[in-house]
């Protein structure tokens, strides 16, 4: 059975081809700090389940040393000007999308067939990262395509990776790092003290303040934690089941699930969503860590009142 | 009242992101923070927070598609999808973005959320057509507004993925209420659940919609100036 063990081996062989190379290039002058901060995720990725707990948080404390401490730089491999770039793209033509859709499709197409054939019950994959299993398949199609297609140096694609990485920097493990703080709250109950005030603050009697308070209170402890499942049990237990389904006898599963979209609504507002808002800033190389977020709210704001107004006339006929 | 220093990490975070701190930085102290004001010790914090972060490790899978989109976009990849938005007639920026967005949204609905995102489709391929289609009704574009239309593409990307992935049925966070709602006794079949979804997708297309096509108006009554 392909598992998730075989995408970590994977991306560990990547990171610690881009770890190597960057220790080779003279022109980045922090060319250790960045071979120190791959590697060691090519380590994470190639080892971390038999690592200790412990060496785990030893390993995060370094690459966190590593960002914190200004050392990693940028390299810049050798690669084609715009100009010519301009000029393969007229001659490669719109063959060019083929490959990059290679990965979607891939997954696409794989997962339906997967999930819709018999090829399911042969458990190929494991069930539950059937779709990353696919993406990573698509990746090796993909790559393989381009070598024989285009036939570039032998290093160009890590070279090439190595460029797009460097360029997204300390961002690309923040996402984790969050998810590991994520953790840490709840085992200090960071949640149920949230809940407890939120809990205090509701008037007897009015419904609408209650599925007010409800949808703020996912929305905020969102945009705090960076993420609405960390949310949900909380305000779930604090309001959403207590006042708004027990004390006036609302619809459990419109609760349940608009007040969890009420939470997206957060995570379009907030840095701590890191890989939806700061991530791709990092990678369309936006001047404005927040340009991302700044187009969004534009849309949250607006979409959370119509949640409010579809939890209170929906839930409650 | 001694209940309420765990929220301390919270404001560290706060704090840590205003003064514009390394976020790798803030995020590590918040933890350490709660972990210590909670009661752990310093070895008892590395081992949660290492723990967690070697559980999350999929979500950091995704940069293997790198290679191939950087070995692409050296073939010219980017300018290949300006060209091909260069050539459309009646292309702009907000209708391609609108049917960005609804690809987004119904791919997501059927569960196929890996199949599109930032670093596989929105900076190969969503992006520069973005750009490439403001620039034909708009002229040249200032540094401000092309931050705009790329800020835009990433934007649309989230509002496809967030208000469509919650109709399908097996996806986490519909898995998550479900678990939420039995352990209070509350027994919900994730469709029950699912179909609650849908009516926010469509206000979600309809408001993120509008916005795109009232950008497109504005970048047109700008290039008139």
């Amino acid at each position: 059975m392909i598992t998730l063990q075989w995408l970590y081996v994977l991306a560990g062989a990547a990171f610690a081809l881009f770890s190597i190379l960057s220790a080779l290039d003279s022109t980045n002058g922090k060319r250790f700090g960045n071979a120190a901060f791959w590697g060691l995720l090519a380590v994470s990725f190639f080892f971390g389940g038999d690592l200790s707990d412990f060496a785990n948080g030893i390993l995060v404390l370094l690459l966190v040393g590593i960002a914190g401490f200004g050392l990693l730089g940028r390299g810049d491999p050798p690669t084609t000007t715009v100009a010519e770039r301009f000029g393969l793209s007229d001659r490669f033509g719109n063959k060019l999308f083929l490959p990059a859709l290679i990965i979607p499709v891939t997954a696409f197409a794989g997962t339906i067939l997967y999930n819709y054939t018999p090829l399911g019950g042969s458990g190929l994959f494991e069930e539950r990262w059937v779709t990353l299993i696919l993406l990573g398949i698509g990746v090796m199609l993909a790559l393989a395509v381009c070598m024989i297609w285009l036939k570039p140096p032998v290093l160009a694609p890590v070279e090439e990776g190595r460029r797009l990485m460097d360029s997204i920097g300390w961002a690309a493990v923040l996402p984790q790092m969050l998810a590991a703080l994520g953790a840490v709250f709840a085992l200090a109950g960071v949640g149920e003290v949230i809940g407890q005030i939120a809990g205090t603050i509701i008037p007897e009697g009015n419904i609408f303040v209650a599925v007010l308070i409800y949808a703020l209170g996912m929305v905020l402890f969102t945009m705090i934690m960076g993420n609405a499942f960390a949310a949900f049990p909380v305000m779930a237990a604090a309001i959403g089941i207590p006042v708004l389904v027990v004390g006036f006898g609302g619809n459990p599963a419109i609760i349940g699930a608009i007040g969890m979209l009420a939470g997206f609504c957060g995570t379009l507002m907030t840095p701590m969503a890191a890989n939806f808002n700061i991530v791709p800033a990092a990678l369309l190389d936006l001047k404005d860590q927040n340009g991302v977020i700044k187009m969004q709210i534009g849309t949250a704001i607006p979409l959370l009142a119509c949640n409010i107004a579809l939890i209170y006339f929906l839930a409650f006929r | 009242m001694s209940d309420y220093l765990v929220l301390s990490g919270i404001l560290v975070v706060v704090a840590g992101f205003a003064l514009k701190l390394n976020p790798l930085l803030v995020v590590t102290l918040a933890a350490f923070v709660t972990g210590l004001l909670a009661g752990l010790d310093l070895v008892e914090v590395t081992s949660a927070f290492g723990k967690a972060f070697n559980d999350n490790r999929y979500i950091s899978v995704v940069w293997i598609v790198l290679p191939v989109i950087g070995l692409l976009e050296r073939y010219g990849l980017q300018q290949r999808a300006r060209a091909l938005i260069e050539g459309i007639k009646g292309a702009t920026m907000g209708r391609l973005l609108l049917i960005y967005l609804l690809f987004r949204q119904i791919t997501a609905a059927l569960g196929l959320t890996s199949v599109a995102g930032h670093p596989q489709t929105v900076r190969p391929l969503v992006a520069p057509m973005a750009e490439a289609a403001a620039e034909k009704s708009h002229g040249k574009l200032g540094d401000a507004q092309r931050e705009k239309v790329l800020g835009m593409s990433a934007a649309t990307d989230n509002v496809g993925l967030f208000f469509g992935e919650d109709i399908f049925v097996a996806i986490a966070s519909i898995l998550l209420i479900q678990g939420v709602f039995d352990s209070y006794g509350y027994e919900l079949t994730p469709l029950q659940l699912s179909v609650w979804a849908i009516p926010t997708a469509i206000c979600a297309f309809i408001i993120h919609g509008s916005r795109l096509l009232m950008f497109d108006r504005r970048l047109t009554r700008g290039a008139r100036r």
